[in-house]
């Protein structure tokens, strides 16, 4: 485990200068197409003009021709299925889908092709994909605002990945791209353009499958990834007042789970709420959950808790229906925990 | 104004358009637009917060959609569905409010902007998917034809759509089955920032879906009364067992892709010259030329239309917002299945 985002392992980090989450990965694609020339760009309306949804491909179809960085019909099946394929031939393809919701269009791709072809193959199949897509925001409604991750965690053969702060969209995406296994990259539309910090402009990779301390604290461990790393930071900054510390862990990588992070965090304070955008019920937060009950049973002081979105699809009413996590929901829960 | 060149055989007794047909007509078009032009408005000065899809350079197209379907007739629609809602006669009062997701819209502000539905006028749903309403629309089909009932279902969706592939499954299925269907493509020109050529190997969508073996043909949409025509054509037909028709309406997008977005990518010599032909002033301008409407007529719907959309508005800026407990209904039938998680 490393303790902050900028002491994680990196290959150059002499110059940094300050970025935006989305053109933080705009560098990370930018490099990874300069320095190798079998990594190619799929996705709708990602050449330029365009230059992507969050505008995190833009300028790269210009640098490096329509031909390695190809906007694509509106046809996700053939969008992953093609990127399979040329993974097959050894390219190292990098498909964007619009939003998250849309995976289920291409569902059959990801969760039977790519994610099992190395399985299937007895190991003869390499399928070095990255995957990228973006959740949205309530505006959108129901088929644009889904944090899906779990659909992907329970199937084996598929990493996921969701980073929080520019530096690490940075450094995770560019080890995603050069990662021999399919990789799903999750970009938060809220964080693209509202985390800015800076950020080495050279190569820079932090490994999969590390967890990060975002805060250390000694009462309680805020087990989060994503988005509601926020969150978990502001409530710590309401509750420090209280004289709570709460110790924030952001995972970074749900697939590989850095689950030793998480216990030495949890074996420390001795409580934990898992936090996420995600459902509740079934979300990542019951896997890691129930493994820090059957690890540490003996150990903890207080259940652990899980705080995610409700048992609904994303309500619309954007004024009205508010149904992530909030700050307020997290304090309570901090707070009976420590009455404990 | 040009009259499409059609592979259907239109009779012309059964297409005709009345007066009454012709000022529907002109009204939807007056109100697509004022609606439309109302919620970008809201949207950019920042008192709605909502994906809304503007639907400028569709109101001939939806006009001449909403006088050639009957009641009965039933119509999945997509994200960009104004228009198709309010020719399909869905109430503008329950869609703006949606729009605004408050207590009183169409899906008691749970669904948005793009999920416009009206079952009491068969708007029965509309998808934010590109493309996954076009085989919903193909059941509606499917149980019109097991209950031997004369209704047609249209499905509309845009030109971008026909590269997906529940599109093409669709189009073959409805043909293999003969189902009660017209296939209503919106060609905007635009999949969001691309021109359909950059998109298709082939942009004559219509020739394309000839290869299902159904009818099918293209029209020019900033000709309503053409558009009006074919479509009554088809609708005819598919309500009479004669199956489904592909319909290409052409178009142009007057607007960015969202209530929001830029559109300096798109060549403003095209984006000028679909302008001039505006649907709602051009279809104006021939009532009044060809004498089916006076002037004063022509106003009397203008200023009808005009307080509507502002009846709309406020109502919906009145319309509560859902309350919290609403979070939790209408996931499923019983509601007690979420509470006992
Ligand atoms: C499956 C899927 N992929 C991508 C999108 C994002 N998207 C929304 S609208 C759109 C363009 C659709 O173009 P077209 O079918 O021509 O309809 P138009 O918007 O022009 O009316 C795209 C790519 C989506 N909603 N669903
Ligand atoms: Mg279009």
């Amino acid at each position: 485990m490393t303790t902050t985002a900028e002491s994680t392992t990196t290959t150059s980090q002499d110059e940094t200068t300050r970025m935006t989450m989305a053109v933080a990965m705009n560098s990370a694609l930018d490099l990874a197409l300069d320095g190798d020339e079998k990594v190619i760009l799929l996705g709708e309306d990602i050449a330029d003009p365009a230059g992507g949804v969050l505008k995190v491909t833009r300028g790269l179809s210009s640098k490096y021709g329509t031909g390695r960085v190809r906007a694509t019909p509106i046809s996700e099946t053939a969008i992953i299925g093609t990127a399979i394929g040329a993974a097959l031939a050894g390219y190292r393809p990098v498909a964007e889908i619009m939003f998250m919701d849309f995976m289920g269009v291409c569902l059959d791709q990801i969760t039977n092709h790519a994610a099992k072809l190395r399985y299937m193959s007895g190991g003869h199949s390499t399928i070095p994909i990255t995957i990228r897509t973006t959740v949205g925001e309530q505006r959108f409604g129901a088929q644009h605002s889904q944090s899906l991750e779990a659909w992907f965690m329970h199937t084996p053969g598929i990493k996921v990945v969701m980073p929080s702060t520019a530096i690490e969209a940075k450094g995770l995406l560019a080890s995603c791209v050069a990662d021999d296994d399919p990789c799903l990259f999750i970009e938060n539309v809220r964080l693209a353009f509202s985390q800015k910090q800076e950020v080495p402009v050279g190569d820079y990779r932090i490994p999969l499958g590390e967890a990060d301390v975002k805060r250390p604290g000694a009462d309680l461990s805020v087990i989060t990834y994503g988005p509601a790393v926020h969150t978990a930071l502001a409530t710590a900054e309401t509750l420090a007042d209280e004289g709570i510390d709460l110790e924030v862990v952001d995972l970074r990588t749900l697939i590989p789970l850095d689950m030793a992070s998480v216990m030495d965090s949890v074996a420390k304070t001795r409580k934990a709420i898992v936090l996420h955008d995600a459902t509740t019920f079934c979300g990542p937060g019951a896997e890691i959950a129930a493994r820090i009950t059957e690890e540490l049973f003996g150990k903890l002081d207080a259940p652990v808790k899980r705080l995610g979105a409700g048992y609904h699809p994303a309500p619309y009413a954007p004024s009205g229906l508010s149904y992530l996590p909030t700050s307020d929901e997290l304090a309570d829960t901090a707070r009976e925990l420590l009455g404990y | 104004m040009v009259h499409a060149q059609s592979a259907l055989e239109a009779d012309a007794a059964e297409t005709a358009l009345s007066t009454a047909d012709l000022t529907q007509m002109y009204r939807t078009m007056r109100l697509i637009t004022s609606t439309g032009e109302h919620a970008v408005g809201e949207v950019k000065a920042g008192r709605l917060k909502s994906a809304f899809y503007p639907v400028r350079g569709l109101e001939g197209a939806c006009a001449a959609m909403g006088v050639a379907m009957l009641t009965e007739d039933q119509l999945v629609s997509n994200y960009r569905s104004l228009g198709d809602a309010l020719a399909k006669g869905a109430s503008l009062r329950s869609i703006v409010a949606e729009i605004y997701g408050r207590a009183d819209g169409t899906s008691k502000g749970k669904g948005g902007a793009m999920h416009i539905h009206d079952q009491s006028v068969g708007f029965v749903t509309s998808t934010g998917v590109v493309g996954s309403g076009i085989p919903i629309a193909a059941g509606l089909g499917l149980a019109a034809q097991l209950d031997g009932a004369a209704r047609a279902v249209v499905s509309v969706f845009g030109d971008g759509t026909t590269s997906i592939g529940a599109y093409h499954e669709s189009m073959n299925l409805a043909s293999l089955w003969n189902l009660p269907m017209v296939f209503v493509c919106q060609n905007n020109q635009w999949a969001e920032h691309t021109p359909i050529a950059e998109y298709a190997a082939s942009t004559d969508l219509a020739a394309r879906a000839e290869a299902y073996a159904m009818p099918s043909l293209a029209v020019d949409g900033f000709d309503p009364i053409a558009t009006a025509q074919q479509l009554r054509t088809a609708l005819g037909r598919a309500r009479n067992g004669g199956g489904p028709t592909f319909v290409e309406i052409k178009t142009y997008r007057l607007t960015g892709h969202s209530g929001s977005s830029d559109y300096s990518y798109m060549p403003t010599d095209e984006l000028a010259a679909a302008t001039e032909r505006d649907p709602a002033p051009t279809f104006r301008r021939w009532l009044l030329d060809e004498g089916v409407l006076d002037e004063q007529a022509l106003a009397e719907v203008d200023k009808e239309v005009i307080a509507e959309v502002e009846d709309a508005f406020a109502f919906a800026q009145d319309s509560p917002q859902p309350a919290a407990s609403e979070r939790y209904t209408d996931v499923f039938a019983d509601e007690k299945v979420v509470s006992a998680l």
